[in-house]
């Protein structure tokens, strides 16, 4: 029984391993100027993590294999410990852990603990129960006012604008959001109900959009196509489909239509959708 | 630290225990039917009761899983007995996503609370703690019995849930999280399920949360006083150390949730505005909430929430140990550093709640402080591996069923517990949080591993508890298939969490004319994992039958147990097979050792019995050619 147990836990370490390493199940390829960096720690730490599992596991089933009473009187070995062994394996195991968590904070001091870059596009997003609304300032550069008494779903109002504000003749408010190439955005994260999360598995970002916060993140998308917005929060019964699309432009496409007004600017993004998009593309 | 409790030789033996309110019983054994089986004061009936009522949600538990991978592994596909038992839920038998995510918050609730906070504590922790120090009973009898009952009230008020909801899907659909404002206004969303069946699951968790804490109560009472003479702090077994600080950490969680569930309820029901903030909108009104931070729900209940992890799996961390040490027969290593881990885990358990929301809107400040409190626990954590490994080194290993199992637990916590270095990072969060990697993460360590605790404890206890032996080929029969499955589930969970598969989706693809359509095209590589998880799901729940069938098999027909089959060192093996009601039939048992005292060079058996006189043990650490300080041993002998 002990040596079947310790091939086992020896069978069941390398098979777990090979999941990991066998390339099927593994991220998309990263789209922001971020994602490397959080690739190479994600590997780092997975390094780390797998030598750890199945230096435990082997050892683990090293020992029923090793220590099965074999019948014949013989005794255990009597001891009750080792202060000696305690304070080694605490020291090293303190040391790699907290290294480890140090290492973890880079990316994320990058990104939260850093203004938007300069010349940062802002988009604010304001999610629904099951939809993503991004609204762009349009030419004036200014968001227009909006209010919860305005919004109205059934007059496509999804994010309140108040159209007695100049500013806001201009903005313009789609379920698609729309990046250029190379260019840091600013995304001011808000919901109008439940707590939802955006999440796009390319760019290595998540982040909740919570009532009654605006939350700004910033990345940097760079590499052209079109990628899927998920909801990474439960937020009701179509969770599972609040979707959208994340574009990402080149410079001149992102300006020609980020000077268009409302309707042109759907019709536009409709028409992304139906030509253009097929070479720009990135899904397998 | 006890040291009065010591035996000290200038109190008699009646004198003593009359002082010590040990061994006082204060009620006779019930005669009639009910004060015997149903409102009993007896610790030992409670903590069967307890284990009932956990097998009774771990089937209802495991039932709703194998019914969400059904969803969304057969998406649109009829299930003709759906059709029947849940008309709107699941109308013609195909699934609604409402269905699917009441499925998902009654499965968390079932086996968080009802689960893995009863077994391993009530059950196991009620019947085998008083024993194992030496008491007659725990300290308040009768809260126990209250604690019980409110417990049950709290699981009849859930599956009540079940039913209650004026719209026929089945109770809330929030998570097991309940996150407001979902949970709070998802009524005047119209989100199905968040109106009655959200009432009926917030009465539920309050009701447990009150039994909890006077279980707890009991159990900090009964281990501080109650000691039998000899027995010091640090001769108990360390099962006794873990549902110590299990109660401890349920004393200061339960009341926080208990407080945030009241505030929960009042924004639901009374207009108040804790959770709620200013101007929601439902798409044509404005919702008449102002002023409250959805933020502070997610704080008050991960304060609760982390430590409820701990609670669910340091008693069977205790268990595991005590198993290890009594089938390898040797000395737990380090006993002193496994009891500083288990408080290290319990104290710093209360530090890093705020991993849980990272990404919440929580300052990224304090994020940062809690990443790093976060990988600090995993040095407890692997302090308690190395001691489990060391514990095994060099032994002689009996593989009995308690046994496989106990070596299962320490396999898939060691699994379940490292992924926690991944999402202990705020930069790694940033990509698998709400991925299919949490899940993974922490069914394995607070779910499986859990679970096999409970299992080896119950293969172990159950002879003392039903004076019968549970059939041990029925018991591997059992214990092989349950360790591939579990493997076979939680690990490919993993890596479809690395492609980015996000929680709590009723389903990923659709299938249009038989071809499968993805929701999400990333998620495309995660389909035949789905599958085959969906089917490991499904085989490791049905093998679960043999349990049950030996469980209640062995109850009347197992063969009879001697009062000490596995030949362990503790008081729960020195007493009659079941124990008496008043548990040691009047002797008051005098321990001299500590727990672990197995393959002691010189010793007649391969194991000494903590209450096996001082003289003995002077003999052989003579012979040993060691030395001991007479009646309290030094550090070297476990027992300082």
């Amino acid at each position: 029984m002990g040596r079947a147990l310790a091939v086992f836990i020896w069978v069941m370490t390398i098979l777990s391993v090979w999941m990991f390493v066998s390339g099927r199940w593994w991220f998309p390829v990263a789209i922001s100027e971020h994602g490397p960096a959080y690739d190479r720690q994600f590997f780092l730490t997975i390094m780390v993590v797998g030598i750890a599992f199945a230096a435990a596991q082997v050892a683990l089933g090293y020992a029923v294999w090793r220590f099965r009473d074999t019948g014949g009187g013989v005794r255990a070995v009597y001891t009750h410990g080792s202060n000696r062994l305690e304070m080694i394996w605490t020291v090293v195991t303190a040391i790699i852990f907290i290294t480890l968590a140090l290492l973890g904070q880079r990316v994320w001091f990058s990104l939260h603990m850093q203004p938007a870059p300069a010349g940062a596009a802002q988009v604010r997003v304001l999610a629904q129960q099951f939809q993503w609304n991004f609204q762009y300032a349009g030419a004036d550069g200014k968001f227009g006012h909006t209010d919860p008494r305005k919004i109205s779903d059934e007059s496509l109002n999804y994010v309140g604008l108040d159209d007695t504000d100049p500013a806001a003749k201009d903005d313009v408010v789609v379920q698609t959001l729309v990046t250029e190439v190379n260019r840091p955005v600013e995304l001011i994260l808000m919901s109008r109900d439940v707590t939802h999360s955006f999440w796009v598995p390319q760019l290595r970002y998540k982040q909740d959009a919570v009532p009654g916060l605006e939350i700004p993140i910033h990345f940097t998308p760079n590499q052209k196509g079109r990628y899927e917005i998920a909801c990474a929060e439960l937020c009701g019964q179509q969770h599972y489909k609040m979707r959208s699309y994340m574009l990402v432009l080149p410079a001149d496409e992102y300006d020609s239509l980020m000077a268009l007004p409302q309707a042109q600017f759907q019709a536009r993004i409709s028409e992304l959708y139906k030509n253009t998009l097929s070479r720009l593309t990135n899904l397998p | 630290m006890a040291e009065d409790d010591i035996p000290n030789e200038a109190h008699g033996t009646e004198e003593h225990a009359a002082e010590h309110g040990a061994a006082v019983h204060h009620h006779g054994p019930p005669t009639s039917f009910i004060r015997k089986y149903v409102f009993s004061i007896d610790h030992k009936v409670i903590g069967i009761q307890y284990l009932l009522l956990a097998l009774f949600s771990v089937f209802l538990g495991m039932l709703m899983s194998i019914m969400m991978r059904m969803n969304m592994t057969w998406p649109g596909h009829s299930w003709w007995l759906l059709a029947k038992l849940f008309p709107t839920g699941a109308p013609g038998g195909v699934m609604s996503p409402e269905f699917y995510l009441s499925l998902v918050t009654m499965h968390g609730t079932m086996m968080v609370f009802f689960v893995l906070t009863t077994a391993p504590q009530g059950g196991f922790g009620n019947y085998f703690l008083p024993i194992q120090i030496g008491a007659e009973d725990m300290a308040f009898p009768v809260l126990n019995m209250l604690s019980f009952w409110v417990t049950f009230l709290g699981l009849a008020v859930l599956v009540s849930a079940i039913f209650a909801a004026g719209n026929g899907v089945i109770g809330p659909t929030g998570g097991w999280t309940a996150y407001p404002p979902l949970s709070a206004i998802g009524d005047v969303l119209n989100v199905p399920g968040q109106g009655m069946g959200m009432n009926l699951w917030i009465i539920s968790i309050a009701l447990f949360c009150g039994g909890s804490l006077l279980g707890a109560l009991n159990f900090i009472t009964t281990l501080l006083n109650l000691r039998t003479r000899g027995m010091s702090l640090m001769r108990m077994p360390l099962t006794c150390w873990a549902w110590f600080t299990t109660a401890v950490l349920a004393l200061l969680a339960f009341p926080v949730l208990l407080a945030a569930g009241v505030l929960l309820f009042l924004d639901k029901n009374l207009g108040t505005s804790f959770f709620v903030p200013a101007g929601l909108s439902t798409g044509t009104t404005v919702i008449d909430h102002a002023g409250g931070s959805p933020i502070m729900w997610q704080h008050l209940f991960w304060f609760f929430g982390h430590p409820e992890v701990y609670i669910a799996i340091l008693p069977g961390m205790g268990a595991t140990s005590h198993i290890l040490s009594t089938f390898a027969r040797k000395p737990v290593f380090g006993y002193r550093a496994m009891v500083f881990a288990l408080f290290a885990i319990g104290l710093l358990g209360f530090f890093v709640w705020g991993h849980h929301m990272f990404i919440s809107g929580m300052s990224p400040y304090t994020g940062m402080a809690f990443s790093v409190l976060t990988l600090s626990i995993g040095v407890p954590s692997a302090i308690k591996t190395f001691n489990w490994l060391g514990t095994l080194w060099g032994g002689r290993i009996r593989f009995k069923t308690p046994m496989l199992f106990a070596i299962g637990f320490v396999s898939l916590f060691v699994a379940g517990g490292i992924t926690g270095l991944v999402l202990g990072q705020t930069t790694l969060d940033l990509s698998m949080h709400d991925t299919y990697f949490v899940l993974a993460h922490f069914h394995l360590v607070m779910g499986v591993a859990a679970i096999f605790g409970m299992f080896a404890g119950m293969y172990f206890w159950f002879p003392k508890m039903f004076g019968r032996m549970m059939n041990e080929t029925l018991g591997r029969i059992h214990f092989w298939p349950t360790i591939i499955g579990v493997y076979c589930i939680f690990i490919p969970m993993h890596v479809m969490g690395i492609v980015g598969m996000p929680r709590r989706y009723s389903q990923f693809y659709e299938i249009v004319n038989g071809q499968v359509q993805m929701i999400y095209n990333f998620n495309r590589p995660t389909v035949p994992l789905i599958h085959f998880v969906t089917w490991a799901a499904i085989i490791t729940v049905s093998v679960q039958v043999i349990f049950i069938f030996n469980f209640f098999w062995s109850m009347f027909k197992g063969q009879k147990a001697t009062d000490n089959p596995w030949e362990a060192t503790t008081l729960e093996w020195t007493t009659a097979t079941p124990p008496p009601h008043d548990n040691f039939g009047g002797r008051v048992p005098t321990v001299y050792r500590g727990a672990y005292e197995f393959s002691v060079p010189g010793a007649p058996d391969d194991f000494v019995m903590q209450t096996t006189p001082d003289e003995t043990e002077a003999n052989i650490v003579t012979t040993a050619g060691t030395h001991a300080v007479q009646g309290k041993g030094d550090g070297h002998n476990g027992h300082g």
